[in-house]
């Protein structure tokens, strides 16, 4: 009885304190950066209201295109990677070229941005490894050529470095949303109908699967919007996209600049509101558009060649990250490597045995604050979850918005306010406030990669465990718990990776004392040495890779007897 | 014993107050008081040369004076000044984060008219009277602004160019040279995209270089006629820019990025703001062994590099006994060495015992393969007025908007 006190108790807090860790941090720190915004930050002198700020930010050159810039590689980037994991998955579900890839999703999705899109612009830089590779033999180039590319104009470049990093975490997510919208089931009866693969998942899976896959697709274009790192590393400079811009504003010496800055910010936010409701107005069209398709009857849809478009594609985008890894690992070993030298030679253990010492503590630190950040989110986002079994409804449609503040409002916009909130309160900058703030971006991810899993969960389960006498902690721990522990673990090696992944409010939560693997790396970028900073990269994407290993494999273990739980299984 | 509980609290109460009370005019009651303190030390944590000499400095000051030194390595210094200011915002007028910082000249303006600095302490530094500050006025001016003893010095720099000597003879020796030189060798130099700080210093350098009222750079911009002092260089920059990587069509964005284009082979030529930087980048496989460096023949701009204290630091006893370490001669030599950072110092020999000067003469492994350049003649940095209108003038020339 007192247990089941006990449990109702929980399960009645969590989901407010989930609520509160996400809302408070964000909406004050937005607030820390609106008043600025319309001139309100007495330190620097603004005392009163006014829309100078907004002005100067309108009268900065090419503001029209920077924000264009955000925009269009934003939606071209989650769309092409969309259409791509659509295609493949429907054309290979199941084939051993499925289960291949499969293996190596794990490993893939747990490359941090940053390293990704500087082993990518490595491979294509002029002097990079593909130029290399026919150089001078083929080309006859001495020097490398003088093409601008990464950082095109067009933002081409940005687009191929987040599709590489956007593929992987939308498949990784489609797995567990196809076992919960039965797609085995689904693919069976439309095959016996005479469908053609592809067209049996298009016409007969998809439209279940999206409704599952939505959150991550919001997920991924908030984030592509708004990116900072990625940007920094492939995008254009002449101008640079919006928030490549707002950081530069916001680092600014000259402290009048932070007004704009604050404007900036909130123009990014609204940027990516913008983006989203351009995508849910596509959605929309394009379900309107397919109804009378999906019903028309017809068994196939130009299979083969659709087929070959996404296996290329798949081909490249998976040939592309693996180089660009290679790439990171080669100049981790490199001596000085000149142009068109295509492996350096001699290697050198020199930069790693230099790098050791300093790597241990940086690693620490980061497993520290990612696997506290972790726990906190899991127990939170179970808790939250499980009060909706309980009360039998899922979450109301404004929780359910809250739980997308951290991931809509873009970190530049309320990061600046967070720290002045900080030190008000007294929160003193360090481990703490950085676990913290960790925690608002990780949770949201362990939601989303679990809620849905969570909420498939046939109640039928527990309701035959009651009806047994098992009391509502028995039956959510040995009942719904095993059930669901690989989605579980995936969902903690998303956040875990989401965790180490995090720079800005590592710097400024911890006032610069909490140093990660990531911190390391971005300050050393900054330093320009490919060696040390290739040797970061290389450990940032080791600590969630283990992770995401852990999560595949325990499952594993656990149900080697049970292999129907595994996921994937159909 | 309620009697003796009631010292105890009393005695208790007041400890926090002795640890930190210190007076300026009594140097060893600010060692007293720095004992036990942990100074949080914000520093650009780019360089690993620079960071292993600031761990350095951590054992030393941990050893002599009982102080824990912290690095905080930032990537740009303007994140440790929004700090502060964030903190100022927020009325936290004691307990600060930042106890230590290691500024440049515009973060160092930024700052002081912000009133976010800890002062005036420098020059009551024990040490700070070996740099003779009167006969080498730079120690108390950064960017022309004066320092008035809220920054101490603690290392110069120079503009130094290098080239890679496997491909280039005889590499450009003035400014109207290198024009010269890159009509010769299209695609083979460039410079970083002012606002960038060694973009707006080939600027000044070109500027000092080219026009003929080079008196007028060192007044407020708004005594000067503008268009009329800057027109060589502009005329200078058209003839140059087709003739540079990437046709002037594209910019690196700082002196890191041109040394990884030097590394790669794109470029043949390139300068950077720290002497010793070519021996080093050779040293750390980023540079072409056949590296070497020079400075122009007219001299070129130098400055010095200071550290200040925030107004609000927690451990400003801590932070004042280490800014006393950097500026002692041990400090200053090891800094200086090639092998381990190549810092110049800002002591004054003539200060210094000979024992001590010895130390100074040392010169690590580095030197004996690539001998850094003899530093030239320091031309002074411009009046920092000029800095704006000239990277403004340059964005609406060139700026690919």
């Amino acid at each position: 009885m007192t247990s089941a006190v006990a449990y109702r108790l929980v399960v009645g807090v969590l989901p407010w304190l989930t609520i509160a860790l996400l809302s408070v941090p964000v909406a004050a720190g937005t607030l820390g950066a609106l008043a600025p915004a319309f001139g309100w930050l007495p330190v620097l002198g603004g005392e009163h209201l006014t829309l100078v700020p907004w002005r100067q930010l309108f009268a900065v050159p090419g503001l029209a295109d920077m924000a264009r810039l955000s925009l269009v590689t934003g939606l071209a980037s989650t769309a092409l990677s969309l259409v791509l994991v659509v295609l493949f998955l429907g054309s290979f579900l199941g084939t051993p070229l499925y289960r291949r890839i499969q293996r190596w999703l794990s490993p893939l999705l747990a490359v941090p941005h940053a390293a990704a899109a500087i082993g990518l612009a490595f491979l294509l830089t002029p002097s990079g490894w593909v130029v290399r590779g026919f150089s001078p033999w083929l080309s006859g180039w001495a020097y490398p050529p003088d093409y601008a590319f990464p950082g095109d104009a067009w933002g081409l470049s940005l687009i191929l470095g987040l599709i590489i990093k956007e593929v992987p975490f939308l498949l990784l997510m489609s797995l567990a949303a196809l076992v919960q919208c039965q797609a085995g089931e689904r693919l069976r009866v439309a095959r016996s109908l005479g469908y053609r693969p592809l067209t049996a998942f298009l016409k007969g899976v998809m439209p279940g699967l999206y409704p599952l896959l939505r959150l991550p697709v919001y997920a991924v274009i908030a984030f592509a919007t708004s990116t900072v790192d990625v940007a920094m590393i492939l995008g254009p400079t002449t101008p640079s996209t919006l928030a490549v811009s707002v950081v530069g504003w916001l680092n600014d010496p000259a402290l009048s600049m932070r007004f704009m800055a604050s404007a900036g910010a909130m123009l990014q936010l609204l940027l990516t509101l913008a983006a989203l409701l351009i995508w849910w107005s596509l959605e929309r069209l394009v379900a309107r558009i397919s109804r009378g398709w999906c019903r028309d009857g017809r068994r196939h849809c130009g299979e083969r060649w659709l087929g070959s478009i996404a296996w290329l594609a798949m081909r490249t985008v998976l040939g592309l990250m693996m180089s660009a890894l290679a790439g990171l690992a080669l100049w981790s070993v490199a001596g000085y490597w000149p142009f068109p030298q295509f492996l350096p030679w001699p290697p050198t253990v020199h930069n790693w045995l230099n790098a050791a010492d300093d790597l241990i503590a940086p690693v620490w630190q980061t497993l520290g604050v990612a696997l506290t950040a972790t726990l906190v989110s899991v127990v939170m986002v179970l808790g939250a979850l499980e009060a909706e079994t309980q009360r039998r409804r899922p979450m109301r449609p404004w929780a359910q918005r809250i739980l997308y503040l951290p991931l809509l409002v873009p970190s530049v916009a309320f990061l600046f306010g967070l720290v002045m909130i900080q030190a008000q309160v007294g929160i003193r900058p360090g481990l703490g406030a950085v676990i913290i703030g960790h925690a608002v971006f990780v949770l949201p991810y362990v939601f989303l990669s679990l809620a849905e899993s969570y909420r498939r969960l046939d109640p039928r389960w527990s309701h035959q465990a009651r009806s047994l006498g098992a009391g509502p902690w028995r039956v959510f721990l040995r009942v719904r718990l095993p059930l669901l522990l690989a989605p579980i673990l995936t969902a903690a090696a998303v956040g875990f990776a989401v965790s180490v992944g995090q720079y800005l409010p590592t710097i400024l939560l911890g006032a610069g004392r909490v140093v990660t693997v990531t911190t390391e790396a971005v300050s050393l970028a900054s330093g320009g040495d490919r060696r040390l900073t290739a040797i970061y990269a290389l450990v940032q994407l080791l600590l969630p890779a283990l992770g995401f290993l852990l999560a595949m494999r325990v499952p594993r273990y656990v149900f080697r007897r049970r292999r129907g739980l595994l996921p994937g299984a159909d | 014993m309620t009697y003796s509980r009631g010292l105890l609290v009393a005695v208790l109460s007041l400890l926090p107050t002795m640890g930190q009370a210190y007076e300026l005019s009594d140097w060893d009651s600010v060692t007293a008081a720095a004992r036990g303190q942990t100074v949080y030390w914000n520093a650009w944590g780019g360089d690993p040369r620079t960071n292993a000499y600031i761990d350095w400095v951590a054992e030393q000051v941990d050893q002599r004076y009982g102080i824990d030194l912290e690095h905080v390595k930032v990537g740009d210094t303007g994140e440790a000044v929004t700090r502060v200011l964030a903190e100022k915002a927020a009325d936290n007028e004691d307990r600060g984060a930042v106890d230590l910082i290691w500024l440049n000249g515009e973060n160092f303006a930024a700052m002081k008219e912000n009133d976010l600095l800890y002062g005036p302490w420098a020059e009551r530094l024990p040490n700070f009277s070996l740099t003779a500050p009167e006969q080498n006025p730079e120690v108390r001016e950064d960017f022309t602004l004066p320092v008035e003893g809220y920054e101490a010095p603690w290392g110069r720099a120079q503009l130094t160019f290098y080239y890679d000597s496997g491909r280039v003879d005889a590499p450009p020796r003035s400014i109207p040279a290198l024009l010269d030189w890159a009509k010769a060798n299209p695609g083979r130099f460039t410079y970083p995209q002012p606002p960038a700080f060694l973009g707006t210093t080939f600027l000044k350098q070109a500027l000092l270089a080219l026009t003929e009222q080079r008196e007028a750079l060192y007044a407020p911009v708004g005594e000067a006629d503008f268009e009329a002092v800057t027109a060589p260089l502009w005329d200078y920059l058209d003839r140059l820019h087709p003739y540079l990587w990437r046709e002037g069509e594209r910019f690196p964005s700082g002196g890191p990025q041109m040394r990884q284009l030097m590394g790669d082979g794109a470029l043949s030529l390139a300068f950077t703001f720290t002497p010793t930087a070519p021996a080093a980048g050779v040293l750390d496989y980023q540079l072409p062994p056949t590296t070497r460096s020079y400075i122009l023949d007219g001299g070129t701009l130098g400055n010095v590099h200071f550290v200040a204290i925030p107004f609000n630091a927690q451990h400003k006893a801590g932070a004042l006994t280490i800014a006393n370490f950097l500026l002692s001669p041990e400090a200053q030599a090891r800094k200086q060495d090639l092998a381990l950072w190549g810092d110049a110092t800002v002591l004054d020999m003539s200060r210094l015992s000979p024992d001590q000067r010895e130390a100074f003469t040392r010169d690590g492994r580095a030197a004996e393969s690539l001998p850094p350049p003899s530093l030239g003649k320091t031309l002074r940095e411009p009046h920092p007025s000029w800095i704006e209108p000239l990277e403004q003038a340059w964005r609406q020339r060139y700026g690919a908007q």
